[in-house]
């Protein structure tokens, strides 16, 4: 079926079977709540859907209804991930295993409905799982897949799995659906006796009341534990969905020709496909290059990469995202992970297209830099225009 | 029906032994309200007093459930409470919101307004000490007129913000008003709401004696004397009808309102107010109740 990412996502959902949406609209993500809405009043899906008035409430509403043992979605972007951030933090917090898709896009001002992923990385201390998307394809899957990683038993952190503004929200391409009983194998349905927070008038407790300074520090760390758990589960959900789509296998991240690469550049989300074309332009010019796809961003698979690409020649990063007075996020956090300096490059943001020629010069720069011995920290904002 | 105390129930859900201060109307008139809704509710409550009411973790003087909420999120929570029963096909549980003034007629009302909008099916109750006490009295939207509080401290030059009326412009099916200091009005009106569908709201003043600054013992009679002197109205709201309520019936006739000093002289918080002052809060007061009488007779004829 022909589709953009955000319906891709309306499908996975649907697929899922999500019991209570609550949305509220948002360019570039608005496609997906509006698909939904669709599914709901069609029919096709057995769920309740609360038209919020802002974010704040979707969240509220969302881990209300989790906590009664319904399985729950929302979608956001930008402003409104920003204007839900109290809540997402109650969601990672609480432990309730919500999801909830990030159509990644510049925060104001000035105003901008563009790429960059920002948004999304300004979330990263919330108790949430957070992942990328490369494609629709993608978006589908990691629909699916969220809840099952979000409902698992070893995890119980609520997911959000971004989408590229426009170049993957907006953009059409071939997406595979599976068949409803393959999902449903796939994914059982939630069982709320088994949730942390599960209210019922039946069994009565107290959800969120104070907490002294002689327990919060346990608290905190059954999460840090869940999310240590979590790599696992995310490996594993990527595994099992790889054998009932035949799709591959990819959890933490993809490792693309990394194996004898004397140069390697990590990215995320939707240009990662441009990355690839230029890491397959390079070597047939015979630069042994290579790409890591960062997909999940939290947990962050800082040992895992230690182990893929620690001793690679020339590591360079490109990060759709800024954090002021410290750097891009994920360049700044790779580099704490290995213990080395990367080369760490700023690109793309406010929407600013990045192509594959971007890309190679990228590559070229860091190896270039590498050869100047230029091993110091470095940071580049690629492709700014001077004087401006 | 007439709620007498026979009616209330025995069984006890909100239990001694909690973190309220003493004398504290909002603990006791959720006490009373529990009895009402019985064990098969869920209630979900925003800051305010009432979170740091039930005490710390892992102990809680609640015998429903109790999910706890941000602060402006009470009426969004109770609306995905709602979702998630009507797919679960669970039947028969009250959906409560139990909100202070601050997360209602402040930094709530969005969420409140969007609930009522959807005439989501959950009771909303308002209890209302008129300041944002759980932080130290601090001024809200609902602190009346010449109240003295932190953030005031010579006295709120503004008038406190109607809010059972910005829920009737809601249109939704049951609006009401109460007080702690007469808990079988309340009751009724709980009991009442139970057996309507849709947003039922319920405004509760409830004296707070930190804050309003009188002891402990006078909650009752402060209580009292808002309603008897006319400075709070007991009423009900249903299908575009007013209708008074308790010892607010009959105090359309200004000659039958307790002197408003009697009520004020009790508290604190308007011990700096001026003559001038005071006149201006009668004013308010006066100006609601005239407002009360033509709607009560706007509301007779149909």
């Amino acid at each position: 079926m022909i589709l953009t990412g955000n319906h891709a996502v309306a499908f996975g959902v649907r697929a899922a079977k999500a019991e209570v949406v609550a949305a509220y609209p948002i360019t570039p993500q608005t496609q997906i709540i509006e698909k939904v809405a669709d599914f709901v009043e069609r029919g096709e899906m057995n769920a309740r859907y609360i038209r919020v008035e802002s974010e704040h409430s979707a969240m509220a509403a969302c881990i209300s209804a989790e906590a009664c043992g319904a399985r729950s979605f929302t979608a956001t972007s930008s402003q409104g991930l920003a204007y839900m951030s109290e809540m997402v933090f109650w969601a990672g917090l609480g432990r309730f295993p919500v999801t909830m898709a990030v159509v990644t896009r510049t925060l104001a001002p000035p105003w901008s409905i563009w790429n960059e992923h920002t948004d999304i990385l300004a979330q990263r201390d919330s108790g949430w799982i957070i992942m990328m998307c490369e494609s629709a394809q993608e978006a589908y899957d990691t629909a699916i897949q969220a809840f099952r990683i979000a409902e698992d038993l070893r995890v119980l952190q609520p997911v959000m799995y971004g989408l590229d503004a426009i170049s993957l929200s907006h953009t059409a391409e071939n997406v595979n659906l599976l068949d409803q009983e393959v999902v449903d194998g796939y994914l059982p349905s939630l069982d709320p006796n088994k949730l942390p927070v599960y209210i019922d008038p039946d069994r009565p407790i107290t959800f969120g009341n104070l907490l002294g300074p002689d327990r919060m520090m346990e608290f905190r760390h059954l999460i840090k534990e869940a999310f240590e758990r979590a790599k696992a589960v995310i490996n594993e959900a990527a595994a099992d969905y790889s054998k009932i789509s035949g799709r591959p296998q990819i959890g933490l991240f993809e490792n693309y020709r990394c194996g004898d690469a004397e140069v390697v550049v990590l990215a995320t989300g939707a240009s990662s496909g441009d990355v690839k074309d230029a890491v397959d332009n390079l070597r047939s010019r015979g630069l042994r290059a290579g790409m890591i796809r960062l997909k999940t961003i939290r947990p962050f698979p800082g040992e895992e990469l230690r182990k893929a690409i620690g001793g690679v020649k020339v590591i360079a990063t490109v990060d759709r995202d800024y954090s002021f007075g410290f750097g891009g996020v994920l360049g700044r956090e790779l580099s704490a992970c290995l213990g080395r300096y990367v080369f760490r490059y700023i690109a793309g943001l406010g929407g600013r297209d990045l192509t594959v020629g971007d890309f190679e010069g990228i590559i070229n720069d860091a190896l270039q830099r590498s050869e100047e011995k230029r091993e110091r920290d470095e940071e580049v904002w690629w492709g700014l225009k001077e004087g401006e | 029906m007439v709620f007498t105390l026979k009616d209330l129930a025995v069984d006890e859900y909100f239990l001694p032994g909690n973190a309220a201060c003493p004398g504290c109307a909002a603990t006791l008139a959720l006490r009373i309200a529990l009895k009402v809704l019985g064990p098969r509710t869920i209630i979900t409550i925003p800051a305010c007093c009432c979170s740091v009411v039930q005490g710390y973790y892992p102990k809680s003087p609640s015998r429903v459930p109790i999910l706890n909420m941000a602060f402006a999120a009470a009426a969004a929570s109770a609306s995905g409470i709602v979702a998630a029963l009507a797919i679960k096909g669970k039947e028969n549980i009250n959906v409560v919101s139990w909100a202070g003034d601050g997360g209602t007629a402040d930094i709530g009302i969005q969420a409140l307004s969007g609930a009522a909008e959807r005439n989501e099916d959950f009771i909303y109750i308002c209890y209302d000490n008129e300041a944002y006490m759980n932080t130290g009295t601090q001024r809200s939207g609902a602190t009346p007129r010449g109240a003295v509080t932190t953030t005031t401290v010579t006295g709120k030059q503004e008038r406190k913000k109607n809010i059972p009326e910005i829920m009737i412009a809601h249109d939704i099916p049951y609006v009401a008003t109460a007080c702690t200091a007469y808990p079988l009005d309340f009751a009724e009106k709980l009991k009442k709401a139970m057996t309507i569908k849709g947003l039922r709201y319920i405004h509760l003043l409830s004296p707070c004696p930190p804050g309003w600054r009188f002891s402990a013992e006078k909650t009752v009679e402060v209580g009292r004397l808002a309603v008897t002197t006319g400075a709070w109205i007991l009423y009900e709201w249903m299908e575009g009808k007013y209708t008074l309520t308790g010892p607010s019936r009959g105090l359309t006739d200004i000659s039958r309102r307790k002197p408003l000093k009697e009520y004020l002289i009790m508290q604190g918080r308007f011990s700096k107010l001026s003559e001038e002052g005071a006149k201006k809060l009668q004013e308010d007061i006066d100006l609601q109740w005239k407002r009360f009488d033509r709607l009560l007779r706007n509301t007779s004829d149909t």
